[in-house]
């Protein structure tokens, strides 16, 4: 059995026993939708329409349709790429690294992490494909004999390794996901009475793969997601700091420094827990979940986020320390411009955001509180959008002929894309926290015994 | 002669069920499986069972797929189509290796990850549409089952289960 200190606190509130946490984790499968749901969801849906409106108009005349001019020739379609990978990280952090730290309390949250982290990598994906302008082509970024003889992908550029590593994170995330989600759609299955509700008894018996939880499949499971755990650990790490290639590889001043990959990857890690955070303050109001998302969950998330925010920004000033000591004019306006030119409201809100507010955890009551919490962590998803903008545009923006000097400014279709992103995301959250099981239920009752408070009370 | 009969003996609680499982096979009463709700910590020791060699096959399947996607990088970089790019021309593998090294990584993950959890799926029986051979639905939830296979006498057998915790206890005539 899990031994652990009596002054630590519980992690599953209310005097639960196993079946009141499959009854609890089954009731927004089983029950109706409440009002809230459905008004979140037409908002949702509405505006991922709207998204796919303006991506099919990108499509159908090209990225002309965009706010991109000459100089800047990357903005938003990028920036939205980053800071989607980026909330992706996040989910497999929850359930990869946490799981090989032991760590309890990831076991109320890594399901809809990883939910979140499969979402937010989908959305990703989306900007490169409409990028390409001809998606229906998309194969070409794949190595595969071609009709055009010897074409071949370069497999030194960065921009491949992305390809790579999103297709690979994206799909070993899902597995991951799935193999641990077995063992609970069975949970939903033996539930579910094949008079009452005879489809949904057998969609749920599909997708539980004939699970019945006997001993040596319990002892394979809990390797296997020992071994995915100790594969995606370092491929969460990879896909960010692949990502950072992108621009560290190149020669534009502002992109090119060595400590792209750990800052990208702390900052993901950072918009990752707090995009957790805005999700499951508001899902454990919305299916009543409060009995095992508690405030020390949220906590614990806080500190992380203090950690990675504080990080971020000694990253921020290393990176303006760096710039001076190099003795390159081109850094040194770079970085200057960044922070006093034209742009230099986007590099406030990013410091405000990203290094300032997080701060605020030190103080006790913020970090113990849901309101702070989330009103903070949109804060930080602003922030760390503002980042992704800030590195892209400002580097982009003062090219290396002061007559090709300019400005950028989204489109309407820019602008709808992003939205409609955002939308699209919502829905297919919402969609998933009604019909999967959003907490990892079988994982969670193992812990009920060193970790409830009912358990934790008798000793 | 006498038939087989199944004995399920069904508990509340995963110690309760680990204890009793110690106890039975001191008897060297062979249990045929056990069914949790969730994976119980030692019950492989307790039941005797090996140790599983799924890590052992992501590590072959890991090293599978290093080597294709170097054989893949060599061919197509290397053999196919050299190209010069930025002044460092693709002679050989050796000296153009550290540009592929995250590629080579994902690949030796995604082929460690899918390929062992296909390798699980298979192992385990599990695959989309799949029956539960569960004989108790409350075993996903709450209940842990210990399913015993009787030859003549069944009495003795279910005495000991009731001692050793059971709640409940049904059979089955094979």
């Amino acid at each position: 059995m899990h031994k652990e200190s009596e002054i630590r606190d519980p992690l599953i509130l209310g005097n639960k026993t196993y079946h009141d946490i499959s009854k609890d984790i089954a009731r927004p499968v089983e029950g109706k939708a409440n009002k809230y749901w459905w008004i979140l969801f037409s908002l949702s849906a509405a505006l991922m329409l709207w998204g796919f409106a303006c991506m099919a108009y990108t499509i159908g005349t090209g990225i002309g349709a965009w706010g991109l001019n000459k100089t800047v020739n990357w903005a938003w379609d990028i920036t939205n790429f980053v800071w989607w990978i980026g909330i992706g990280h996040a989910g497999t952090l929850i359930s990869a690294v946490l799981l090989l730290f032991r760590q309890k309390w990831r076991m109320s949250i890594n399901r809809s992490a990883e939910a979140m982290t499969i979402f937010g990598v989908a959305q990703a994906a989306l900007f490169p494909l409409i990028h390409m302008g001809r998606p229906w082509l998309a194969y070409y970024v794949f190595p595969i004999p071609n009709q055009f003889g010897s074409l071949w992908v370069n497999f030194n550029s960065p921009l491949l390794w992305d390809v790579f590593a999103i297709s690979t994170y994206f799909s070993v995330s899902v597995v991951f996901w799935y193999i641990g989600l077995i063992p609970d759609f069975a949970m939903i299955r033996d539930r579910m009475s094949a008079k009452v509700s005879p489809m949904k008894k057998k969609l749920y018996s599909f997708l539980s793969f004939g699970w019945s939880g006997k001993a040596k499949h319990w002892q394979r499971f809990e390797e296997v997601s020992l071994v995915l755990a100790g594969l995606a650990t370092p491929l969460v790490f990879s896909v960010h700091s692949i990502v950072s290639m992108d621009f560290a590889t190149s020669v534009i001043p502002g992109w090119h420094t060595t400590i792209f990959p750990p800052y990208f990857v702390l900052g993901a890690l950072f918009s990752g827990f707090a995009m957790v955070e805005t999700l499951l303050i508001i899902m454990r109001k919305v299916v009543s979940l409060e009995s095992y998302i508690t405030i020390k969950h949220i906590e614990y998330m806080n500190v992380i986020i203090l950690l990675t925010g504080s990080l971020v920004g000694t990253a921020y000033i290393t990176e303006l320390f760096m710039s001076w000591y190099s003795g390159v004019e081109f850094e040194q306006y770079a970085f200057l411009n960044r922070a006093t030119g034209p742009y230099w409201w986007a590099y406030a809100i990013m410091m405000t955001c990203n290094v300032l507010t997080p701060q605020l955890y030190w103080i006790g009551a913020i970090r113990k509180s849901f309101v702070w919490t989330f009103v903070l962590s949109i804060f930080v998803n602003i922030g760390m959008w503002f980042e992704r903008f800030v590195i892209i545009v400002t580097s982009l923006h003062r090219d290396y002929l002061p007559s090709a000097w300019s400005m950028f400014s989204p489109s309407f279709i820019d602008i709808g894309i992003f939205l409609g992103t955002i939308g699209f995301f919502f829905t297919l959250f919402l969609l998933y926290s009604r019909t999967f099981p959003v907490i990892a239920q079988a994982e969670l009752k193992t812990i009920l015994k060193s970790s409830g408070s009912e358990y934790k009370n008798k000793k | 002669m006498s038939s087989k009969t199944t004995i399920y003996g069904i508990f509340d609680d995963e110690e309760i069920l680990l204890s009793s499982v110690k106890e039975i096979r001191a008897k060297e009463i062979e249990i045929k499986e056990v069914y949790s709700p969730f994976p119980v910590h030692g019950l492989d020791k307790a039941l005797g069972l090996k140790e599983t060699r799924m890590a052992i096959t992501a590590f072959i399947y890991g090293c599978i797929g290093i080597s294709l996607a170097s054989l893949m990088i060599y061919n197509i970089m290397i053999v196919d189509w050299p190209q010069n790019i930025g002044g460092k021309p693709n002679f050989s593998f050796y000296h153009n290796v550290p540009s592929f090294v995250p590629i080579l990584f994902e690949c030796t993950v995604l082929f460690a990850a899918h390929l062992m959890s296909i390798t699980y799926l298979i192992r385990c029986g599990l695959y989309p549409g799949g029956k539960s051979d569960s004989p108790d639905v409350r075993t996903t939830d709450d209940k842990f089952l210990m399913e015993i296979e009787v030859e003549g006498d069944v009495s003795s057998v279910k005495d000991i289960l009731k001692q050793t915790g059971a709640s409940e206890i049904n059979e089955k005539q094979a």
